[in-house]
């Protein structure tokens, strides 16, 4: 990790061609708390770990609503996100005012592209340090895109970003063929379950995530924390008891936990059983 | 050398009447349908009533496109409202937007008649009267368009509202029941259509 030579501002290379600072910028991304985010042909789903500061304090917002059609789950500096998120918003606003149509989300993700390239060309500027979710219905169908701090941008069918997201990963990585088929709630449980992946012991709970959800005739909007809970009860009894739902989805005799293990640890074993 | 004027105007009139009555616990908004230049009809079915918030209905007469612009400026601007603070605009606000709009563009207008309409927060009927250049007041109910003049006395005489002069101020709001206000609305076009070439007695009404 020798790389201080290279890496006082984003305009110098380095040797190996190299942009020190745009991976710093990346690095930050994987230090945030977990956003992952799955598609289906006609749904997108968005969830995030919501960790606060301290018991006293709100949760830090990482779920926004962009237009009806589009939301962005953000993991990094919050801060850079809510300022592109408001870029989002407005882009949305005056396509929409000039068209009469929604912005198609493919548009959406390379201007945010471009604006993050800006930054990555600038000696007086610095890379933006958030990594995007952006989920979002067009004539196309649902889409789902990853926005880095780089400037690139990938679609995906199911991505997890921010700390742990790599637990989150390996189990969207069993799953993902089945997606796009997926019902909405069979979505909706698949974020959950990713969710509980990235918390690696924790107890899951509504108070600690967010769930977002948009799809055809579903203008975007975030799921209260109610309804949450009431989707976590109805997966965790299901997954300790029998996992024939689950089976139906992922490769069989995979997950057969044993009614008495913990799901946490459980949930950590069945990857390794492949 | 006298002043040369102008051969061609950016501005049209496309007619129309709209009205709002504000009730206790209701709002009655309704505009003709008939869309006219000059002495030609365009279309007999064009709705002037635009629904900019939950609680807060807008009806527009004069000229359409200048209303239309009008139209997709506050819905614009209450999309960003509704971003940042996570709510729908009151009518109250909606209202001081409006005025705010129209001023900006005091010396090129929007040449739109506007009447607003809908509920306040709390839940009373309030209806706000608006001149082209922004000037507005918050009313009992109001008529705006080709029908207006026609309309108008009417309404004063049906309605008894109490003089703004007044003091104490009186409340503008009328005691009738939702349906006995339609039923006016109703009257009242029917009435304007029978002397005003600009108004038909086709109406588009909403009710809060």
């Amino acid at each position: 990790m020798f790389r201080n030579q290279y890496d006082t501002d984003v305009t110098t290379w380095s040797p190996a061609g190299r942009l020190f600072q745009v991976e710093y910028a990346m690095e930050a991304v994987k230090q945030g708390s977990a956003a992952i985010g799955l598609r289906s042909k006609t749904h997108v789903v968005l969830a995030c770990v919501n960790k606060a500061n301290s018991e006293l304090s709100s949760h830090q917002k990482k779920i926004f609503k962009v237009d009806d059609h589009i939301g962005v789950a953000i993991a990094g500096l919050t801060a850079d996100g809510r300022v592109l998120s408001r870029y989002m918003r407005s882009e949305c606003i005056n396509y929409s005012f000039t068209y009469e149509s929604p912005l198609p989300v493919g548009r959406l993700v390379v201007q945010l592209a471009d604006k993050a390239q800006v930054c990555t060309q600038r000696s007086w500027k610095r890379p933006f340090g958030v990594g995007l979710l952006v989920g979002g219905l067009d004539e196309s169908g649902a889409h789902l895109y990853y926005n880095c701090p780089s400037g690139n941008y990938f679609e995906y069918q199911a991505f997890a970003i921010g700390s742990r997201s790599q637990a989150a990963k390996t189990y969207l990585e069993r799953k993902f063929e089945s997606f796009m088929g997926s019902s909405r709630d069979d979505l909706i449980k698949d974020a959950l379950f990713a969710i509980k992946e990235t918390l690696q012991g924790e107890k899951l709970k509504s108070s600690i995530c967010t769930v977002a959800v948009l799809g055809v005739g579903e203008p975007f909007h975030i799921l209260d924390q109610e309804t949450v809970q009431q989707l976590i009860n109805e997966h965790e009894i299901v997954e300790e008891e029998a996992p024939a739902e689950q089976e139906a989805a992922a490769a069989a005799d995979q997950d057969a936990p044993p009614a008495d293990e913990a799901p946490p640890a459980d949930q950590g074993a069945a990857p390794m059983d492949i | 050398m006298t002043k040369q004027h102008a051969n061609w105007s950016p501005y049209d009139n496309n007619g129309g009447t709209c009205v709002a009555i504000a009730g206790a616990d209701y709002c009655v908004i309704a505009a003709d349908t008939r869309m006219s230049t000059g002495y030609n009809i365009l279309t007999r079915d064009y709705s002037k009533i635009c629904k900019l918030a939950d609680k807060c209905l807008m009806a527009s007469s004069g000229f359409q496109a200048d209303v239309r612009a009008l139209q997709k400026q506050l819905s614009a601007r209450h999309l960003i409202y509704q971003h940042q603070h996570n709510k729908q605009m009151s009518c109250p606000a909606m209202a001081q937007l409006l005025s705010n709009t129209l001023y900006y563009k005091r010396f090129f207008p929007y040449y739109a008649f506007n009447v607003l309409g809908g509920l306040d927060t709390e839940g009373k009927g309030c209806v706000y009267t608006y001149d082209a250049v922004g000037s507005y007041e918050r009313v009992g109910y109001s008529a705006q368009g080709s029908g207006a003049t026609l309309i108008t006395p009417f309404l004063d005489n049906q309605l008894k509202s109490p003089s703004p002069l007044l003091l104490p101020a009186k409340d503008a709001v009328t005691p009738l029941t939702e349906d006995e206000a339609v039923d006016l609305v109703k009257v009242v076009f029917a009435s304007a259509t029978e002397r005003d070439i600009y108004t038909v007695s086709s109406c588009v009404y909403r009710v809060l």
